[in-house]
């Protein structure tokens, strides 16, 4: 197993406009862990999620990556902001895939992929390419590589989407929602490349609403309602013999 | 048999009985659209207006030809004159300079618009708030008389004027040409930021997020990923400001540049013969406005990539596809199918 992708959620506090959305949430997500986060919409899942990459700054509490702050450096008893441009490099150890793709429209699908390690200066041009070409034929996509997302189906655009977090070799995998915009028969062809990402060994946090995905592929689910963690465990255990009320509700509308 | 008959085209279409159609069959779910006449439906009122149309146009074109006022002579004479061809370049010169520094400024001024700090924000919301309440001709005129405000230009202490370390008188400073790239670059600014703030503002949330997450640098972010999708709404509004640019030179007649319009005005006070002179201008115009609409075409497409599957033939492939298929069409003459009166088979 890895031994970097610790991520460390510590008593985590966030509001809007006094209506608050996450109230303490402590979660410990070892490396090379796969967590799935379930929870009735409203829940605070996305909000959560979106912290550990700091698209989403917290009010209380902290979130840290293999102990290091994204947006924050500790100096002398202090946390200072980072510039920007800090931030940024920090974040390319975290990668997520979002519900609704946010594929570049007007860049094909090899140069989605390819855009942030020859911005970031890390690979040349060539090089870039070719690590694109395999990241995309990984995700089943080699004879798309000149596509436009508007030329690609959901799913596919999804593939895309994963590869092209996938090119900054990240420790740690967000998932909001990967399937909630898809057609039903779409779905699978994406479940099956996170399912092979989850054997690797990088840490996944997966938001998501298919319960039976989760207890095949997770390690652990965590239960979010009302912005706190009701439950958690071990997939099966937690999907089969739910103990909070809210999560036996949810379950069974869910299955149903 | 039935169904190696040619498909009629278009108005043929129209014409019922021709030889070889067969006999409509009885079951209604057999029929079939293309080998079957189907008469169209007949337009009445779309075709009366149409023929009003046209009648004016044909009324207009004869009285172009007829009418003697219009002096063509007189045109064809001053038509790529000397003093002309100067004040359109003159023309475009301005319109050059100012579109460019226009929307340069006009750049900084919605990023500073759209910016995190208070200061920048209002700034630019102040620049944009005057410079879109003058009129533009007034802001010329006060530029070109700057002298009378500020007597000399300069660099010194700051907030004194007794010590300087180089200094100029101001009317030696700003030449009236000077006067008219600032008045129109400065006007210009203010209408290009809103427009690139619009086309900045198009661009989805979702990109930015996206972009956050992979870490892109933020002028990589600007100029790679957000402007390339703003320059779909920008292009179309940019270009009619860089056309009414054009036509806005046409103002600096008041600080007496001698640009396309006052060019024409000088001869046709010498000479009297204001229409056709009038109308080498308006022709000029037209035809720059003309070129900037087809650089506008061409310039919208290049941004459309990705934003529909398949883009649309542009009216230059279209036309070839259409020459290429009348060629062949006059190709194999003798047509190997005789179609039903018509001989328009592909």
């Amino acid at each position: 197993m890895s031994t970097t992708g610790l991520v460390e959620i510590h008593n985590v506090h966030k509001s809007y406009g006094g209506v608050e959305v996450l109230g303490g949430i402590d979660l410990t997500i070892a490396p090379g862990e796969v967590v799935a986060i379930l929870g009735a919409s409203g829940s605070g899942k996305s909000t959560l999620l979106r912290t550990i990459n700091h698209l989403e700054t917290v009010d209380a509490g902290s979130v840290t990556v293999d102990g290091e702050f994204i947006g924050y450096e500790q100096r002398g008893g202090k946390l200072h902001e980072l510039h920007e441009r800090e931030v940024l490099a920090r974040r390319t150890q975290i990668g997520i895939v979002f519900q609704n793709f946010n594929l570049f429209p007007h860049l094909t699908a090899l140069e989605n992929v390819t855009e942030a390690p020859v911005a970031l200066g890390r690979l040349s041009k060539e090089d870039a390419r070719e690590l694109a070409l395999g990241l995309l034929e990984r995700v089943g996509l080699a004879d798309k590589v000149q596509h436009y997302p508007r030329q690609l189906s959901g799913g596919q655009q999804q593939r895309v989407a994963i590869a092209r977090a996938l090119a900054l070799k990240p420790k740690v995998i967000l998932f909001d929602e990967p399937t909630s915009a898809l057609d039903p028969e779409l779905v699978g062809e994406v479940l099956d490349v996170i399912r092979d990402l989850a054997q690797l060994g990088t840490t996944l946090v997966i938001v998501t609403h298919e319960i039976g995905f989760a207890r095949e592929v997770a390690d652990r689910v965590v239960f979010l309602d009302g912005g706190r963690v009701i439950e958690q465990g071990p997939a099966a255990d937690v999907l089969e013999r739910p103990q909070h009320p809210r999560v036996q509700e949810f379950l069974a509308k869910v299955l149903s | 048999m039935t169904d190696t008959l040619p498909r009629p085209t278009g108005a043929n279409a129209a014409a019922p009985g021709t030889p070889g159609t067969p006999a409509p069959p009885r079951d209604a779910q057999r029929w079939d659209l293309g080998t079957i006449p189907v008469v169209r439906t007949k337009h009445w009122f779309r075709w009366s207006l149409a023929a009003v149309v046209i009648f004016a146009l044909a009324q207009f074109a004869w009285s172009l030809v007829t009418n003697e006022n219009y002096e063509w002579d007189v045109f064809a004479k001053y038509f790529l004159s000397e003093p002309v061809l100067r004040g359109l370049g003159l023309t475009l010169v301005f319109t050059a300079v100012s579109a460019l520094a226009g929307f340069l400024l006009g750049t900084v001024i919605a990023l500073a618009r759209l910016s995190k700090s208070p200061l920048l924000n209002s700034a630019a919301w102040l620049y944009i708030w005057f410079f879109r309440s003058v009129p533009l001709v007034v802001q010329l005129v006060v530029w070109y008389n700057l002298g009378y405000l500020y007597p000399t230009l300069g660099l010194g202490t700051p907030f004194t004027t007794d010590f300087w370390i180089v200094e100029f008188p101001t009317v030696q400073l700003i030449s009236a040409f000077a006067a008219g790239v600032l008045g129109l670059s400065l006007h210009q600014a203010a209408y290009s930021a809103e427009i690139i703030r619009g086309g900045l503002l198009s661009v989805d949330q979702g990109q930015l997020e996206a972009a956050a997450s992979l870490g892109i640098p933020p002028r990589r972010r600007l100029t790679r990923i957000v402007l390339p999708q703003a320059m779909r709404s920008i292009v179309p509004n940019a270009t009619n400001e860089v056309i009414g640019l054009v036509k806005g030179t046409s103002v600096l007649f008041v600080i007496a540049i001698p640009e396309l319009f006052y060019a024409v005005q000088v001869i046709y006070n010498r000479n009297s013969r204001v229409i056709p002179l009038l109308l080498v201008a308006v022709v000029w115009y037209t035809l720059v406005t003309t070129i900037l609409s087809i650089a506008q075409y061409y310039i919208e497409r290049h941004y459309a990539r990705g934003s529909v599957r398949v883009l649309p033939p542009t009216p230059v492939q279209r036309a070839r596809a259409w020459i290429s298929r009348q060629w062949a069409r006059l190709g194999d003459a003798p047509s190997p199918v005789p179609a039903a009166g018509s001989g328009g088979v592909a």
